[in-house]
């Protein structure tokens, strides 16, 4: 009688990988009608735009999604990339987990080629039809195209029909997929994805026609292509042991120190020697041969022996300037009070991998205050739209207190609330995804804490312009106390007692006792004019310096009035302002040529005056380092000697009696 | 004083504070000028007149401040047109004069509270009285149904003898919002006490039921806060004809406070306290233990409720050991009782039962 382990056996057979997927849709993001239409656009779009960039060609894409009936969709999706040649095509649509990403580290989109055949395969099952592709090369006259399908038993693409057909274009490749699906709009949609596509790429060109209404342009705010990126060994910081083990095994050299030097990145032959000492493991060890205590004792090792920061060009971060161009030019219409400089980190690694995260903030203007912030989330370039609550950034975003920063947030902790978007983007070799379907960051502790790090250095950015905004307003208020009411009281009571208008320039200078400096950069004809008006409403005169962070090779030396008392680092300029009598207004003004318009910003500083008598911008941080700079002949700042302090404000200070005639 | 001597002397104080704000701008100064705290922590019994006033604690309105500012700005209008009004004889109602402020420009009332809380701040400043200004309240209409006659100079100048019972119809006599002597003199009254209510209801309750006959009583509908007038013409009943007066209103904090100022001053207006507070006014009800010892039918207390019994109870004209045991007894049941509530026991119990024992525990109704 055979064996029960016998019997079990027969039952035993290899599933093929499509099979597993066919039956485990949800991992590839297919789980509902609504978000299998997304995943499909998405998943061609990433193919696209992964493609053109690989070819270092700017990318123009043309997104359709048509209702065909009651809940089939027809997706094309074409682009101008560099097409694909004929012998591949078929593997590249109709084959799960081919590609060439899977084994190298490099920042792309797609990693492990499931994407785009997934989109295939959920498109004949749930319709029956094949997937139209047609691609051109441009050193071919006409384009390849062909209806295929996945054979789902052996993984393989079926082709029904092939052709070569004339297609007006120089190059590129175009997917048509009819799929079972249902198209919405909100928050979770296809538009949605789209211009966050567009707001992280500001190179790519999208054209969208929607099933119903009007076609959506999403024009590019760059002519940069991301610089390419390479592919990079291992960074020997967080290699796991089984790894190491592995890796060592297929070795093809005998001395551990050439393998670490070779199979790793930044270990040069000093350091291999370096680690091999700390882990008293002998030079001349055969990795082959190397045993399980020795490679926990390398591993040991790494972590004492310094080892530089993997290499950062395997990674294409947005960039400050575009994440800023970025959103202005996809959420210019709601016309925010303030784009937050943005923050690119620098790059850290996790289990050896190298990854980079950038925050952008948007804030005030036509964003609703009374909700909890919105948060796009962004990895490798790509927006993450779903399971917000999973995600590592949406984490990070709760353990930020916000408070801080000038945004609502009870209790310390939580999504904030108030008038702002928050822009998140985690770009690796190896973006680690809580599943399959690539919709939220896993909790890796490095990740998370340098989310938290950029979150807090934007946000402070954020503080300074609300507190400057502040600081704006209640100036604001002075002087429509001091322009508006004060002149109107004194005329008034002129007139009531029957002489003539007083001298105001006194209590105009005691209300506001304050030095305002008002800065303008006004963008035109590739020019920005710099205008900074300070007014002396103190009743002394006044002496100080006003420094500002801008290249002073760019500024047109015919505009520039005042010349510098000095220039540090080519940026670092500062004027030494002299003797503006009270009530006086001085006004430096200047050209600055040659910068692009988001690549001025309006930073200045004071130093040599009280803080508390300044309005308009910030005393110098420490960090200038301008002790050397004293102000002569310095005045201490005055004393107001009206005694009103001490008054209780009698609109103010009392309770209101409403309940008493 | 006469008439125009009250006019001129307002407008020579009215001068003073123009005259002040400009010359402190002419010597370089920030314009304020000092009012005293209408707060509940700046008000001290007079123990001459037994009456609560304003404290020494001053406020200073600045130009420093945007609301300040403001302030001194609608004063400053403000003053001229009270003396363009003297000049030409005319006078307006508070609520016009609102509503001439917005010819004011950057000086225009944003409410008509605003315009109310200022022209008393000038009689708090001035020692003058908002009628010295040709500024009248509108006409609010509190209600007097009793044996007592007096005589009112009617716009045309003619004297006109009311009775406040037989020559007037159920709705009872209308309190003019000037009830001084020039106005009103009082000949004659046949009367016990005045009875002070705070509702409508009650009032037509206690008419319907004769209690001013029955009761030998001088009905007054409150409505509410009374108005100045109102609280004016109980006074000078109370001292002119020597009749006693309680107030009878609802159960609550905020009937608590009516009879407060009838009784003691009021907070917003205790410049005038002296002048208009009848401090041998009595509480009748609707009071905490009233509600225990009648089992009145009541409603719980809200937040609001319990808040205005917590500033009760720091007010210094709720210090007495009577209105310290029904505040907190209030607060302990964490229920408050309206007057009409006493119909429960039908609609003869306020006239035949509550209010006859209740005065003769106070020592009216002997």
């Amino acid at each position: 009688m055979a064996s029960i382990a016998h019997e079990l056996a027969k039952n035993q057979k290899e599933i093929s990988v499509s099979e597993f997927f066919e039956k485990n849709k949800q991992i590839l993001g297919f789980d509902s009608l609504t978000r299998a239409l997304i995943t499909s656009v998405k998943e061609t779009v990433d193919n696209s735009l992964d493609a053109c960039e690989d070819a270092g060609m700017l990318p123009e894409l043309l997104v359709k999604v048509e209702k065909s009936n009651n809940t089939e969709y027809i997706i094309t999706v074409e682009d101008n990339g560099p097409g694909i040649v004929k012998k591949e095509v078929a593997n590249v649509f109709g084959r799960l987990l081919y590609g060439s990403r899977f084994h190298t580290r490099a920042q792309r989109r797609g990693q492990q080629g499931i994407g785009v055949s997934a989109v295939v395969m959920y498109g004949q099952i749930t319709t029956g039809r094949a997937a139209k592709v047609r691609s051109k090369i441009s050193d071919e006259d006409t384009a390849y195209e062909c209806e295929l399908i996945l054979d789902t038993k052996k993984n393989r693409p079926d082709i029904i029909r092939e052709d070569r057909i004339i297609w007006d274009r120089e190059h590129g490749t175009s997917i048509e997929v009819s799929i079972k699906g249902k198209y919405i709009g909100g928050k979770q949609s296809i538009f949605e994805y789209l211009k966050g596509v567009a707001i992280v790429n500001p190179h790519v060109k999208i054209t969208f026609i929607p099933p119903e209404g009007t076609p959506i342009v999403f024009e590019r705010a760059t002519d940069q292509v991301p610089p390419p990126t390479r592919a990079i060994k291992p960074h020997p910081e967080g290699v796991e042991l089984g790894e190491l083990l592995s890796m060592a095994k297929y070795a093809d050299t005998n001395r551990i120190t050439s393998f670490l030097n070779s199979e790793f990145s930044r270990i040069s032959n000093r350091v291999a020697k370096d680690i091999c000492d700390a882990a008293g493991v002998p030079l001349t060890q055969n990795p082959k041969r190397l045993t399980l205590e020795q490679a926990g004792a390398i591993l040991d090792a790494i972590q004492k022996v310094k080892i530089m920061s993997p290499e950062t060009d395997c990674l294409s971060p947005i960039g400050e300037t575009l994440i800023r161009k970025g959103l202005k030019n996809v959420l210019g219409e709601l016309k925010a009070d303030f784009y937050a400089p943005p923050v690119t980190r620098e790059p850290k690694v996790f289990a050896g991998n190298p990854f980079i995260v950038e925050v952008g903030i948007v804030y005030g203007g036509g964003i609703t205050k009374d909700d909890p912030v919105q948060i796009l989330r962004f990895a490798n370039r790509v927006p993450l739209m779903y399971q917000q609550g999973a995600c590592a950034i949406t984490q990070a975003i709760e353990n930020v207190d916000w408070r801080r920063y000038g945004l609502e947030q009870r209790g310390g902790h939580g999504i904030p609330f108030g008038p702002a978007i928050i822009l998140v983007h985690l770009a690796s070799t190896k973006v680690p995804f809580t599943s399959e379907s690539k919709e939220a960051v896993a909790n890796i502790p490095e990740i998370k804490e340098e989310i938290e790090l950029a979150l807090k250095a934007c946000a402070r950015k954020l503080k300074t312009h609300l507190n400057k905004t502040e600081r704006k307003s209640k100036t604001r208020v002075k002087f429509e106390i001091v322009q508006g009411i004060i002149p109107m009281i004194a005329a008034k009571s002129a007139k009531i007692v029957g002489k003539p208008m007083p001298k105001l320039a006194g209590t105009i200078t005691k209300i506001m006792n304050v030095v305002w400096i008002d800065d303008e950069a006004a963008y035109e004809k590739k020019k920005h004019k710099v205008q900074v008006k300070i007014y002396n409403y103190t009743p002394k005169s006044q002496n100080f310096h006003l420094h500002m962070v801008v290249p002073f090779d760019k500024i047109d030396p015919k505009t520039l009035g005042l010349q510098p008392l000095e220039v540090r680092e080519g940026n670092k300029v500062t004027w030494d302002i002299r003797r503006i009598a009270s009530t006086d207004t001085f006004e430096l003004k200047f050209d600055i040529v040659g910068l692009s318009q988001e690549e001025y910003d309006n930073e200045l500083y004071v130093s040599g005056i009280d803080a508390a008598s300044v309005i308009g911008v910030d005393v110098l941080p420490g960090d200038w380092d301008l002790e050397h700079l004293k102000i002569t002949g310095e005045i201490a700042p005055e004393e107001v000697e009206d005694g009103e302090e001490g008054d209780i404000d009698y609109d103010e200070g009392a309770e209101v009696i409403k309940d008493e005639e | 004083m006469k008439n125009n001597e009250r006019h001129h002397m307002a407008v020579d104080k009215l001068t003073d504070i123009a005259q002040s704000v400009y010359d402190q701008l002419d010597s370089g100064k920030i314009p304020k000028m000092m009012i005293p705290l209408r707060t509940k922590s700046n008000i001290r019994f007079d123990s001459k007149s037994a009456v609560w006033k304003y404290g020494k604690a001053m406020g200073a309105r600045s130009a420093k401040k945007l609301t300040g500012a403001q302030m001194l700005l609608r004063t400053m209008y403000m003053l001229e047109f009270i003396e363009e009004m003297i000049r030409t004889s005319k006078s307006s109602t508070l609520r016009e004069m609102y509503y001439i402020s917005e010819g004011w420009e950057k000086a225009k009332f944003s409410a008509q509270d605003e315009s109310n809380m200022l022209a008393e701040d000038l009689e708090i400043i001035t020692q003058c009285m908002r009628e010295d200004f040709k500024l009248r309240p509108e006409e609010d209409g509190a209600r007097v149904m009793g044996n007592i006659t007096l005589m009112e100079t009617d716009r045309k100048g003619k004297k006109k003898k009311i009775n406040c019972r037989d020559d007037v119809g159920d709705s009872g006599y209308g309190v003019p919002y000037n009830v001084e002597k020039d106005k009103i003199e009082f000949v004659d009254c046949d009367a016990d006490f005045i009875i002070a209510i705070e509702t409508g209801g009650m009032f037509d309750r206690l008419v319907e039921n004769k209690f001013d006959e029955n009761a030998n009583a001088v009905i007054v509908h409150l409505k509410g806060q009374p108005a100045r007038s109102t609280r004016r013409f109980i006074k000078r009943v109370n001292e002119e004809m020597k009749l006693p007066v309680v107030t009878f209103v609802d159960g609550d904090p905020w009937s608590f406070r009516i009879h407060a100022s009838l009784a003691y001053g009021a907070i917003k207006t205790a410049h005038l306290s002296e002048y208009l507070a009848t401090p041998t006014a009595e509480y009748v009800g609707i009071t905490a233990s009233d509600i225990l010892n009648y089992d009145l039918p009541t409603d719980k207390l809200n937040d609001r409720d319990i808040q205005a019994l917590n500033a009760e109870k720091t007010d210094p004209r709720f210090k007495d050991e009577f209105w310290k045991h029904e505040i907190d007894l209030m607060l302990e049941i964490g229920k408050k009782a309206e007057q009409q509530a006493l119909a429960k026991y039908g609609l003869d119990f306020v006239t035949d039962k509550y209010l006859p024992e209740k005065l003769t525990q106070l020592g009216i109704i002997k």
